[in-house]
């Protein structure tokens, strides 16, 4: 199947998923946890409230208004709350339960967390330093298999596609449901990383053994062929990578829900731009190449 | 070629039933019906209790659970090094290190570590307290900095009673003047005659004068090393010493040596500690993500095994019982290395059973496209196989990679060295090691044994027609 004669179409596609997110990445950014932030997360187990008394957001702020600055309440289950806020040490915490104590009677402090702020500027620098390692690995070990920079660079460049969409996705699920991005949430995106290159070696492979086989065919013939032998195979493994993380999601509780969705996004664009970016990828620089090859040629 | 994949099989075979051993849990509880019968039954496992070649091997396995499954209490401390000069830095992290394991150990918190790092202008301290309940109890034993004093021991107190009772024998020591503070540094060397490890001490000026005195006036007395209020270390004074360096001998081996000159060295150089991070998490919560973790888990899994006998049939069949073969050499892998399985562990272990099956989906659509140009089933099933080893064995480099890097085994400090992360990344590298065994090992043997050709009898049959 002549895959590759619509490629400026599969540009397009994930031009138009990446540019909602870019957009919010910029005007909203990400919305870090305390990993990133530094302050403090506190969940209560209100046992012995009773049904008269509200657990709202203004009565909480109201009674912890000395003790604890808040910069949000959620609820996490019948009569349990997270409260977030400020940096704040054990002491101040243990005043923080004793006035909840003293208002709605016996609680259970479930979960405590406090991060330094200079923690998580350093968790971002080791992220980044991850990131980046982990890429430059990669792509030197393509460049190597493939013996062409092209497919170092392509396989790249599908790889940023995909962390792109990640991010953009939950900027945008951060602006509009508070979803936030955290330390796991990292994990998650050098998973994907890792996602989109496998199935884009897979490709990459094919491409090699039939230029071996036939090595006067065009690149875009062979990738077409490469494409058309390889799409059953990509889209059914991804079918139960997919499964799997969509169970996780669903079911998995909270701790790792959000975790799951970003593998399970990291996951299904990891395949698409296996096929359509990271093929494609390889004529658009064939193209170029020609291009510059023509022009140095006039010019002489 | 058959005998040899009768013996790569027996092999398979007996490797299961030691890691399903390993695997399986102590107690399976049973509780079905069955033919209307009420089927209530516990079987008990026994552990490993054997002896081979003279040698007792028992070991019984168990999964190591993460704080954040557990409950329990993670705490980092930065340890201000503003007064300590620079060559001694490295001593008085890992005495500060020594100082809070001992006080958890005291105090009974099981499998507590203690860790340090350093990262670029900071030492820390990681401290993880496993199932601990009370934070502030906790932060008390290790966010306080190491007291060393020294105290005399009243001849007149030191009776029978000071050796039965515990108030009593605190109360035979009176403080002198003498702490932590007058101590530059112990050290440990050996004695020139006995060559027995001996422990030197080194006052500074202040200390010299004091512990003069106190060696002039109390000859022959004890003079008890106390750190954190517990006695460390009881030597009597022989001597007098004015120049500030003392020796204590006697009934040390090596080891207690190095471990007692750390602990003085706490005192020494004692370095005043900030809690920088807590997090800490009650037992129920953990218990109950698992129990959703684990449910979602067995679903996905049970989807992705009828997915693959619709999308193959016998062979997903086949793929399905390496799943499970992975299944359990994962888990029997796990408590062998002593993994301490974290809640985005468990996450990285479901993910890895969707991508274990990667392998076979490639082998599989490999064998179709022989099958189509034509070749002998039995060829193509092997064609498959070997062509599709490049591909498999080049992507799984890549999610390698990733997982080292996640992982981060080398320590360095630019990278991320957090327990989730790691915990992560290992169960993705152990999981993708393995399904390269049961993908395409394990597979291929099921295959070469178990299945024929049924598409050559059919095509017969509708020739024929």
């Amino acid at each position: 199947m002549n895959f590759m004669k619509w490629r400026w179409l599969y540009f397009l596609i994930s031009l138009l998923v990446i540019v909602p997110g870019f957009i919010s990445l910029i005007i909203f950014g990400l919305k870090p946890a305390i990993d990133f932030t530094g302050g403090s997360l506190l969940e209560i187990n209100f046992i012995e409230i009773t049904e008269n008394q509200e657990l709202s957001v203004a009565s909480l702020e109201e009674s912890l208004d000395e003790v604890y600055e808040l910069s949000s309440i959620q609820q996490s289950g019948e009569n349990r709350v997270v409260l977030k806020g400020k940096h704040i040490t054990n002491d101040l915490k243990n005043q923080a339960l004793t006035i909840l104590t003293d208002e709605y009677g016996e609680i259970i402090e479930e979960r405590f967390e406090a991060v330094g702020p200079s923690l998580g500027k350093e968790l971002l620098a080791k992220t980044l330093t991850g990131v980046i390692i982990a890429a430059s690995l990669i792509m030197i070990y393509v460049w190597i298999q493939f013996s062409e920079l092209k497919y170092g660079v392509s396989a790249i460049l599908a790889m940023f596609h995909d962390s792109l969409i990640l991010l953009g996705i939950f900027s945008l699920l951060g602006y509009f449901y508070g979803i936030e991005v955290d330390m796991l949430f990292v994990t998650a995106l050098l998973t994907t990383l890792s996602f989109s290159v496998h199935d884009t070696i897979v490709v990459y492979d094919r491409i090699r053994e039939l230029r071996g086989k036939y090595p006067r065919y065009s690149l875009v013939s062979l990738v077409n062929t490469a494409v058309t032998e390889t799409l059953s195979r990509s889209i059914n493994n991804s079918v139960t990578i997919i499964i799997m993380l969509a169970a996780l999601a669903a079911l998995g509780g909270d701790t790792i829900r959000w975790f799951a969705v970003a593998l399970l996004i990291g996951a299904i664009t990891g395949t698409y731009s296996s096929t359509f970016t990271a093929a494609p990828l390889l004529l658009l620089w064939e193209d170029v190449a020609d291009k510059l090859r023509h022009r140095r040629k006039n010019k002489k | 070629m058959r005998n040899k994949t009768i013996r790569v099989f027996l092999l398979i075979a007996l490797l299961t039933t030691v890691s399903l051993y390993i695997a399986l849990p102590k107690k399976i509880s049973l509780n079905f019906k069955l033919f209307n019968q009420q089927v209530e039954q516990e079987i008990e496992i026994p552990p490993l209790d054997v002896t081979i070649l003279g040698r007792r091997i028992q070991k019984d396995f168990e999964l190591k659970k993460g704080l954040d499954i557990q409950g329990g209490i993670e705490v980092v401390l930065r340890a201000d090094m503003g007064e300590i000069a620079d060559e001694d830095r490295e001593t008085a992290i890992e005495s500060a290190r020594e100082v809070i394991l001992r006080r958890v150990d005291l105090f009974g918190i099981n499998e507590p570590t203690v860790t340090t790092s350093k990262t670029t202008n900071e030492y820390r301290l990681l401290v993880d307290l496993p199932g601990v309940s009370d934070p502030n109890q906790a932060l008390q034993l290790v966010g306080t900095t190491a007291q060393l004093d020294f105290r005399l021991q009243n001849p007149e107190l030191a009776t029978a009673e000071a050796t039965s009772s515990a108030i009593a024998f605190f109360n035979q020591f009176e403080m002198t003047e003498l702490t932590g503070k007058q101590l530059k540094r112990a050290l440990v060397q050996f004695d020139p005659q006995t060559n027995e490890p001996v422990i030197a001490l080194e006052f500074d000026e202040e200390g010299r004068e004091i512990f003069a005195a106190i060696t002039q006036e109390n000859v022959g007395e004890v003079l008890a090393i106390f750190l954190d209020s517990y006695p460390l270390a009881m030597p009597r004074i022989n001597t007098p010493i004015l120049d500030g360096r003392a020796v204590m001998t006697g009934g040390f081996d090596l080891e207690g040596a190095k471990q007692t000159a750390i602990q003085l060295n706490a005192g020494a150089l004692p370095i005043p500690i900030e809690i920088i991070e807590q997090r800490q998490l009650g037992a129920s919560l953990g218990q109950e993500a698992v129990e959703k973790s684990v449910r979602a888990g067995l679903i996905g899994i049970g989807l992705v095994m009828v997915f693959m006998i619709m999308l193959y049939g016998w062979k997903g069949l086949i793929a399905d019982l390496a799943l499970i073969i992975y299944g359990v050499l994962t888990v029997a892998i796990y408590k062998v290395l002593g993994v301490t399985l974290t809640l985005p562990g468990i996450a990285g272990m479901l993910l890895t059973i969707g991508m274990a099956v990667d392998a076979n989906i490639l082998i599989f659509e490999r064998m179709k496209e022989e099958l189509r140009l034509g070749k002998a089933w039995k060829r193509a099933m092997e064609l498959g196989f070997g062509r599709a080893w490049d591909s498999i064995k080049d992507a799984n480099v890549a999610t390698i990679m990733t997982a080292l890097v996640l992982i981060n085994p080398l320590d360095f400090n630019f990278l991320n060295t957090s327990g989730m992360v790691r915990g992560f990344g290992l169960t993705l590298l152990i999981g993708v090691l393995i399904s390269l065994f049961t993908g395409v090992v394990v597979t291929r043997t099921f295959m070469r044994l178990f299945l024929r050709d049924t598409s050559y009898k059919k095509n017969m049959r509708s020739k024929s027609k």
